[in-house]
């Protein structure tokens, strides 16, 4: 799309760049380049991370009170925008982009003292204990449960789909505090420690082969009631301030990297006799529609966010947006496939592709490995079909 | 277009105001051929809009091209957006080109400039020219056919394009000119209009507007506009649907508790939203970008604008059941429209051909 930048709009642009160009060393970027899952691996975003703090631009959304910076919805958009261009790895935003909101808004100073300076610097690194076997969708049906003995919760239950909860250590849960007759009623909110004692780690291995999905169980779990957020009994306000925190963000520059990244990939694999055959044209015009997709997707998110910082706030926002970048990315990371033809059907770690005397492409097995790993897109944070319903629900008020 | 201000606001409540009053779309279909355009005298004499874009010096309101898709798609939702997009915003734009004095005429209702461009056998976008201009006297004379000329039995004159020793031009021919030959035709939405012959037509030396770069911009305003006015159609029948829905019971409950109608309806709406932020975005960027960035961003315009047509347009028929499939039903007739402007100025396949050669222009 043809953005008009000010010059105070093309100087930050400029300024993120010389950043990018200094702060992303080559094997950062490599990590970035190569994260086919939904986070970049623990080591190498935790590395970004904390070079993003030291620039002061690891929690750019938060209050300025808070660390964040201040930016326009401009800048933010440019920031994520020559990120993603520079492969930079994607920081994990259970920390930055859901709990820090949470006890921004909700916890107490003595919380925010505890809490907020760790997930700034990186030197915490959380994970979101919300889903259970038995609720899914349905996330107000959970069971797992705390009880109030003296000035600790006792905790007993467990959570699943806890993304890197293997690398974690704090935790943000939700559990059922009160019997209540309306499911939502009697939930509270809880931080704590992941090194307590009673707490388990099972892994989830992912139709990938990766490891990013564990259950983790709770067995008589002392957690001390200072990691309360918020009333007790009050978690689902939380927990819905937060779920429109998952769901909000940019994803249109994100998905014009990804985009380029298949343009690339269709080059090579299109070269010399090969080019402008019927398949390579077929798949030129594939790459042209998600392109008209991309450029509709950050039209509206631009609109979106001119008009939030009007104070006029669509409701249905942060479900059309999830809807459609999860969508839009799936869609991606099919053509991908498709582009990558049958190399993409081995399975060879990314990292020995070229570790050998006959080397292998690594491009096609990331395309498969991303392929596999995105079909969670449109199922996590909501699945879409809970989104679609949100949607109509604001359509048919 | 979305973000409106007060003054924008304001035009578009008076503009619907007196469509809902004067527009009936359930009789023009099957109507005469009214023998002036049924909105165009009022857009000048009540409601001053054909100037709306126009600059201040021509007695336009100066609201630039922002305003004239505002005003395209209030007249979508009407289903009265022709020839204000053929005459207002295309056929202005190329006499403001050639700095001509109709300007002002057009501004006042007095000309209507019709835009004839496609020709028989056109596909709608990148159609070589077989119509002609050559030299004659002092000025030219030229000679071909054009197709589907909307609103073209009531126009003062017709912006023609044709070729000049091999090279684009944008001509004004007066209505009146010797030598032209007419057929009327209805098209699909209900409007007029007429194929036309040129044999020799005699034309003065001031005929000529523009050339090829003209030509390029008259046909990327022209798919803007198409886009502008889709808003409006695919507004309406969102409206018609939502509505339906609500009010509608069987097996003893509303239609809008069904969760797989409910789904439908959400994504129909997305598909529009989409075409609207990009529409917006792509008008506020025309002036600025080069040919090629105006052409990819329009092009891209195009095809969301025409996947938002379909999936609304097919989503309100089926929804609405049997009735969807009538002349009775609003809904028929917005669909009819909706599916005619998916197939106008270049189809979807058309133009991701023409956004994948952008796009590949330097590899």
């Amino acid at each position: 799309m043809i953005v008009q930048l000010t010059a105070d709009e093309a100087a930050f642009r400029d300024e993120v760049r010389a950043f990018l160009d200094q702060a992303l060393t080559p094997a950062l970027r490599l990590a970035g380049h190569r994260t086919s899952g939904i986070f970049t691996e623990y080591p190498a975003n935790n590395q970004w991370h904390q070079a993003l703090a030291t620039r002061g631009w690891s929690v750019p959304h938060w209050p300025v009170a808070h660390g964040g910076t201040g930016w326009t919805p401009m800048q933010h958009w440019l920031f994520a925008s020559e990120c993603a261009a520079a492969d930079a790895p994607r920081i994990a935003p259970m920390g930055p982009g859901m709990v820090g909101p949470v006890i921004i808004a909700f916890g107490t100073p003595e919380q925010q003292q505890r809490w907020l300076p760790g997930i700034r610097a990186g030197t915490d690194y959380w994970c979101q204990g919300y889903s259970e076997p038995g609720s899914g969708s349905d996330l107000a049906s959970l069971q797992c449960k705390a009880v109030l003995d003296g000035d600790h919760y006792v905790l007993n239950g467990t959570k699943i789909w806890t993304t890197h909860a293997h690398h974690a250590n704090r935790m943000f849960c939700l559990v059922r505090t009160t019997r209540a007759p309306k499911p939502q009623q009697g939930i509270s909110f809880l931080c704590f420690d992941m090194d307590l004692p009673g707490i388990s780690v099972r892994p989830i291995p992912s139709v990938s082969g990766d490891h990013e999905l564990n259950q983790v169980f709770f067995d008589d779990v002392r957690v001390p009631a200072s990691g309360l957020i918020g009333k007790p009994d009050d978690g689902w306000t939380v927990a819905k301030y937060l779920l429109q925190h998952e769901r909000g963000g940019a994803w249109a520059p994100y998905l014009r990297s990804r985009w380029r990244r298949l343009q690339r990939a269709l080059d090579q694999a299109f070269d010399g006799a090969r080019r402008g055959c019927a398949e390579h044209h077929d798949l030129r015009l594939k790459l042209a529609d998600a392109h008209v997709r991309i450029e509709s997707l950050q039209a509206l998110e631009l609109a979106t966010l001119r008009a939030r910082q009007r104070g006029v706030d669509d409701p249905a926002a942060p479900s059309i947006g999830k809807l459609l970048g999860t969508e839009l990315k799936q869609r991606l990371t099919e053509l991908h496939v498709q582009i990558a033809g049958p190399a993409a059907t081995l399975r060879v770690p990314m990292e020995d592709a070229a570790a050998h005397a006959l080397a292998l492409a690594e491009d096609p097995l990331f395309a498969m490995s991303s392929y596999l790993n995105d079909r969670a897109a449109s199922i996590y944070a909501g699945t879409n079909e809970v989104q679609r319903n949100l949607v109509a629900a604001q359509l048919l008020r | 277009m979305t973000d409106l201000d007060d003054t924008e606001q304001a035009l578009v409540e008076s503009l619907r105001r007196w469509l809902a009053d004067h527009v009936d779309t359930a009789t023009q279909a099957r109507a005469d051929l009214p023998p002036a355009p049924p909105v165009w005298r009022a857009l000048a004499d009540d409601l001053g809009l054909l100037g709306a874009g126009l600059p201040e010096a021509a007695g336009g309101l100066g609201g630039g091209l922002r305003a004239q898709l505002l005003v395209l798609q209030t007249l979508g939702e009407a289903l009265a957006a022709e020839p204000y997009r053929s005459a207002a915003l295309v056929g202005g734009a190329a006499l403001q080109a050639g700095a001509s004095p109709l300007l002002q005429g057009l501004v006042q209702g007095d000309v209507l400039p019709a835009w004839a461009h496609t020709e028989p056998g056109a596909r709608g976008l990148d159609d070589p020219l077989s119509t002609t201009l050559q030299p004659q006297g002092a000025g030219w004379r030229l000679h071909g056919r054009k197709s589907a000329v909307v609103a073209a039995a009531q126009a003062t004159h017709v912006i023609v394009t044709a070729t000049l020793q091999g090279q684009p031009v944008v001509l004004c021919v007066d209505a009146a000119a010797p030598g032209i030959t007419r057929r009327d035709v209805r098209t699909l939405d209900g409007g007029g209009a007429q194929e036309l012959q040129f044999d020799d037509t005699p034309l003065p030396a001031d005929a000529r507007l523009g050339g090829a770069d003209l030509l390029q911009r008259l046909q990327d305003l022209a798919v803007l506009g198409l886009c502008a006015e889709s808003l409006g159609v695919t507004q309406r029948l969102l409206d018609d649907t939502r509505e339906h829905l609500r009010t509608r019971s069987q097996f003893g409950v509303p239609l809008a508790s069904q969760q797989v109608l409910q789904h439908r309806l959400a994504d129909m709406h997305i598909a529009r939203l989409q075409a609207q932020a990009l529409t917006a975005a792509v008008a506020a960027g025309v002036d600025a970008a080069t040919a090629d960035e105006r052409a990819l961003a329009v092009s891209s315009a195009k095809v969301a604008a025409g996947r938002a047509c379909r999936v609304v347009g097919q989503g309100a028929v089926q929804l609405h059941g049997a009735m969807g499939v009538t002349e009775e039903a609003a809904v028929g007739r917005w669909f009819r429209r909706a599916t005619q402007i998916e197939a106008l100025c270049g189809s979807s396949a058309q133009h991701l051909r023409r956004i994948d050669a952008l796009l590949n222009l330097d590899r």
